[in-house]
């Protein structure tokens, strides 16, 4: 079969200019993350007081319980998130790309709104839904004398982070079905092949390339994510546990930097791994009529099963953003199944205010986007098009960026950048464009994953054809590779960006103003207070709607080109 | 169109930045306050000192103590201003504040028993906190259960699973109530109470707010926390009640100036407002709601609002020894972690087995079953180390990587652990058994 060719070994030699690509991007990558956390997680191999050098500190990691016990948690909860997030996400995924599916755009933006869960609020949301006296569970008591512990121990966190993170696999597993070529599925059928039969054995496999990005992904964020966790109170994990140490007051204790050298290990580990499931596989296609995989109409028992089973996902999987709402019109909301009242003044309170932070925040996310999908590409197209020396030390050091924990990655900052200063004394740490490279570097690994599978769905032979009609190097890059790479690259952008906007933890060592800040900064002040609480809120979902509606507009450019590209033909 | 926005930003941050200038300038304060706190305290500020103007800058109190930590070779922060006096402990230790002598006088040397400012003149109290006991009206009604008073109710078995408490390692507010327990009721005892407490969370925050959250939202019933948490959220209408066990201690909120201030004249301008009447009248407000340091203020305060420096429960309070208090901060923090916070449902299942069993021999009472209840319960208040070992050197050069340490910190955190787990493994065995033997 045709995925299971194994690349033909060419192009031994590298062009000056994709070494001069290694070099730049492997500068950028240095400057602002390896040498910045660096300065920071040295410390794990440090002896205390002393500040000698040691491995000492791995050992006791190892020898620790609970630090063992919080990695195998942390493996747990990571595996099974991909499990949830997968049965979340599959069937959004083929309905929307496989069906006749009135309203497939608002589902797939409904379904990438999850991504955009603004620090602090949404947490408050889920809790006053799923909590342990939240919404459900106050009605299920009061109607039939139980309570389900949604939110409590890992099964919570798992809970959570599925809700929270299949996006991911969504959003990556979709741009690969859309590229899947007809014919494959045409010959299946041809052949005899239909239904589930088919699904499995042609379509799934020949989007693996989507649903590798999106797994892994969800992997590597739930193994390293601290926010979901340290909300749910469950603190035997090693992302949280790595947080706790790094950010108490007074001493260093380099257990917590040991943790996020292990982060680090266990991450660029499990993106090997996805690589390695991958190697040897050829999931490129040549024909790109028709604007990918056949729609097939649904029956009329088939629709009301299907909308029934999508409308039951989204309404789950938007449950937070339901509660946040309710919250932003709250006026006091307290062991009760609903808020005692409806009011407008916290949207009145923050109305002044919002629109710095929405300036600030798209500018920010917009600019972070743009930067993680050129570095993103350019790495995916070195590590799958080229054989430079150094080129996969540049895929995993981007992806390093997913484990370090944010607030690593701002001390790094003011501590590399915050002794340079600008000819009038200013720090360099304190200009906004520090925090745009740092949203930049800490969503990168998400563009990148994104840019890869698109890459590898593209066929090499369409590249070796425009080379031998004559075009150059670049102009087959530019006629070619990026035309055909577009959704994989809006797919990356729109990750990136939005995820970016409601980013705290890095932002928060470097933002110096309030006219600087970005929307997530404005809804932490607020959320520091019970007063607050409503603002916050209704901050929180001017931040989703503002994100929401940019993502809306890249599905809109996404399904306008697919049905230019199928119309054309 | 990016690029103009960018261009329209750094023109209008130069112009603001160029206004400044011209008269006194910038105040830059870091603080662990909200919104609701500093917002007042900005207009108040700015229409009392024509010319200054406010920029704050809004961490969490650890992170602004790192923050100040990394930025001091070229400071542009002019105040730290934030609850918790351990912070402000640390900050003074590693040189990062500067000294300063207040213009306004004649304010009290001490809150209840603490001392309101830093002895050596680096941060100044502007606002008592005391430390007490919150609970949701609705949740315990709902509940059917009876409102606490004290710290020893909260060990009774009809709050199991209902008690939450932000962990001292994180919320150098809570520590201080841990510090204030063990000195009032002595380590043994004081540890037997906090571990009683420790069976019945049902959370453990890693924010100090993250407890009045909960409790607010009625996801826990009773919370451990500060007292203007729950004022303030009274005054947000939320359905919460508050109170102040006996054994308890006020303690100031501070502000410091830090050191190599950028706008040293203008840093001092705000502590001196901060301490006048008038800067002082802000704390009052209702979505702010702390004790003003100064008592001439408690005149104009709402009906019901605590008095320090008159109500007779706050003069019975006990001392609190901050040398005891700090020669030991790392120790309790971390046997707080590692016996309670990180072995929660161990404790848990040890304490209700116990209740269980007690239970059961209130109605029926065997003495074998009684022997190994009494026994369950002691594994359980058991300590790793004793009062002395807990501030000896050894064991506190371990914390910091002095030289008379004799294990890191990493070996001494196992060590804890793997006791807390063995000692509630055999007290939730013990229990069983005992309730075995009753059924």
């Amino acid at each position: 079969m045709a995925f299971v060719t194994s690349f033909p070994p060419r192009r031994v030699t590298a062009k000056p200019g994709q070494i001069a690509a290694v070099a730049l991007i492997g500068l950028f990558l240095a400057i602002f993350l390896i040498i910045p956390a660096g300065t920071v997680i040295y410390t794990a191999f440090t002896e205390k007081g002393t500040g000698a050098l040691t491995f000492v500190n791995f050992l006791d990691f190892f020898a620790t319980d609970l630090f063992r016990r919080s990695f195998f948690n942390s493996v747990y909860v990571a595996g099974m998130s991909v499990v949830w997030a997968t049965l979340i996400a599959l069937p959004l995924a083929v309905l929307t790309t496989r069906f006749d599916f009135r309203g497939s755009m608002v589902i797939q933006t409904l379904g990438f709104v999850p991504l955009i869960m603004p620090p602090f609020v949404g947490a408050v949301a889920m809790q006053l839904l799923f909590g342990r006296n939240g919404t459900v569970n106050l009605l299920l008591n009061d109607w039939f004398g139980v309570r389900i512990p949604f939110m409590e121990g890992l099964n919570g966190v798992i809970f959570v982070q599925s809700l929270h993170y299949f996006p991911f696999i969504l959003i990556n597993l979709s741009t690969s079905l859309r590229n899947i070529d007809r014919s494959m599925e045409e010959a299946a059928q041809n052949l005899g092949s239909s239904g589930f039969r088919l699904f499995r054995r042609i379509v799934f496999p020949l989007s693996m390339p989507g649903y590798l990005a999106g797994a892994s992904l969800v992997f590597v964020k739930v193994f390293d994510d601290l926010a979901t966790p340290l909300l749910l109170n469950v603190k035997d994990m090693l992302a949280p546990q790595a947080y706790l140490r790094v950010t108490s007051v007074g001493l260093t204790d380099p257990m917590g930097y040991v943790i996020s050298v292990i982060l680090i290990i266990v991450s660029i580990f499990a993106m090997w791994l996805s690589a390695v499931a991958m190697r040897g596989k050829d999931y490129s296609t040549v024909q790109r009529g028709g604007g990918g995989l056949m729609r097939r109409s649904l029956s009329r028992g088939e629709s009301i099963v299907a909308y029934g089973v999508v409308g039951f996902i989204l309404l789950l999987v938007l449950s937070p953003h339901i509660g946040l709402l309710l919250l932003s019109f709250a006026t006091v909301w307290s062991y009760s199944p609903l808020p005692d009242d409806f009011t407008m003044v916290h949207y009145a309170r923050v109305f002044d205010e919002s629109s710095v932070y929405i300036k600030n925040t798209l500018i920010y996310a917009s600019l972070a986007g743009l930067i993680d999908v050129v570095i993103g590409g350019a790495i995916a197209y070195l590590v799958l098009r080229t054989k430079v020396v150094g080129r996969r030390w540049l895929d995993w050091a981007a992806t390093s960026a997913l484990a370090i924990p944010g607030v690593v990655l701002g001390i790094g900052y003011l501590r590399t950048f915050y002794g340079v200063t600008l000819p009038d004394g200013t720090p360099l740490a304190t200009l906004w464009v520090m925090v745009v490279l740092a949203l930049a570097i800490r969503r990168l690994p998400y563009a990148l994953r994104a840019c890869y599978a698109a890459l590898q769905q593209v066929s090499e032979s369409l590249e070796e054809a425009a080379e031998n009609l004559g075009a150059t190097k670049q102009r087959t890059i530019r006629r070619i590779v990026l035309p055909l790479m577009t959704g994989g690259l809006l797919a990356g952008f729109v990750t990136s960006f939005s995820t970016a906007a409601v980013e705290l933890s890095a932002t928060l060592m470097l933002i110096q103003s309030n006219s600087d800040a970005p929307i997530a900064y404005g809804i932490y002040v607020f959320m520091q207070s019970p007063a607050g609480r409503g603002p916050g809120a209704a901050l929180g979902v001017i931040a989703v709607i503002m994100v929401a509606l940019c993502t809306l507009l890249s599905h809109y450019v996404i399904e306008r080109r697919q049905k230019a590209i199928g119309s054309a033909k | 169109m990016l690029k103009t926005i960018a261009a329209a930003m750094l023109v209008s941050a130069a112009a603001i930045s160029t206004a400044y200038a011209q008269d006194g300038g910038k105040v830059t304060v870091v603080t662990s306050f909200s919104k609701d706190v500093t917002d007042p305290f900005k207009a108040s500020f700015e229409a009392a000192n024509p010319g200054f103007t406010l920029d704050v800058q809004n961490k969490s109190t650890s992170s602004g103590v790192k923050y100040l930590d990394e930025i001091k070779a070229n400071n542009q922060v002019d105040l730290f201003w934030a609850s918790a006096p351990d912070a402000f402990d640390s900050l003074k230790g590693k040189s990062l504040l500067a000294k300063f002598a207040p213009s306004v006088t004649g304010l009290p040397e001490k809150v209840g028993s603490y001392p309101v400012n830093d002895p050596d003149g680096f941060y100044f109290g502007f606002a008592a906190s005391g430390y007490g006991i919150m609970w949701n009206d609705r949740y315990l009604e709902a509940n059917n259960l009876p409102k606490p008073a004290e710290w020893s109710d909260l060990t009774k078995p009809e709050f199991h699973d209902h008690v939450a408490i932000a962990a001292p390692s994180r919320s150098g507010t809570t520590h201080l109530t841990i510090e204030t327990v063990l000195q009032g009721e002595g380590w043994d005892k004081g540890w037997g109470t906090l571990k009683g407490i420790g069976g019945n969370l049902q959370q453990v925050t890693e924010r100090s707010f993250g407890v009045p959250d909960a409790v607010n939202s009625g996801q826990a019933g009773i919370g451990i926390v500060i007292d203007f948490f729950a004022f303030s959220a009274q005054a947000g209408g939320f359905p919460v009640s508050f109170v102040y066990p006996s054994v308890t201690t006020v303690v100031p909120a501070n502000i410091g100036i830090v050191a190599n201030a950028p706008n040293q004249k203008g840093a001092e301008t705000f502590v001196n407002y901060l301490l006048s009447e008038k800067g002082q009248s802000v704390l009052l407000e209702p979505s702010i709601r702390r004790l003003p340091i100064n008592p001439a203020l408690y005149a104009n305060a709402p009906e019901g609002f605590p008095n320090p420096f008159k109500d007779p429960r706050f003069q019975s309070m006990i001392t609190f020894d901050a040398d005891v208090s700090k020669k030991r901060t790392d120790v309790v923090d971390t046997l707080f972690d590692q016996l309670i916070s990180f072995q929660l449902d161990p404790l848990k299942g040890a304490t209700k087995a116990i209740y269980a069993a007690e239970k059961a021999l209130a109605a029926k009472d065997v003495a074998e079953a009684r022997t190994l209840v009494d026994e369950a319960r002691a594994l359980i208040s058991a300590m790793p180390v004793t009062a002395d070992e807990a501030a000896s050197p050894q064991i506190r050069d371990a914390f910091t990587g002095g030289e008379q340490k004799t294990a890191r910190q990493a070996e001494l955190e196992q060590q804890w652990a793997a006791f807390a787990t063995k000692n509630y493994a055999e007290a939730q065995a013990k229990a069983e058994k005992a309730l075995s033997l009753v059924d």
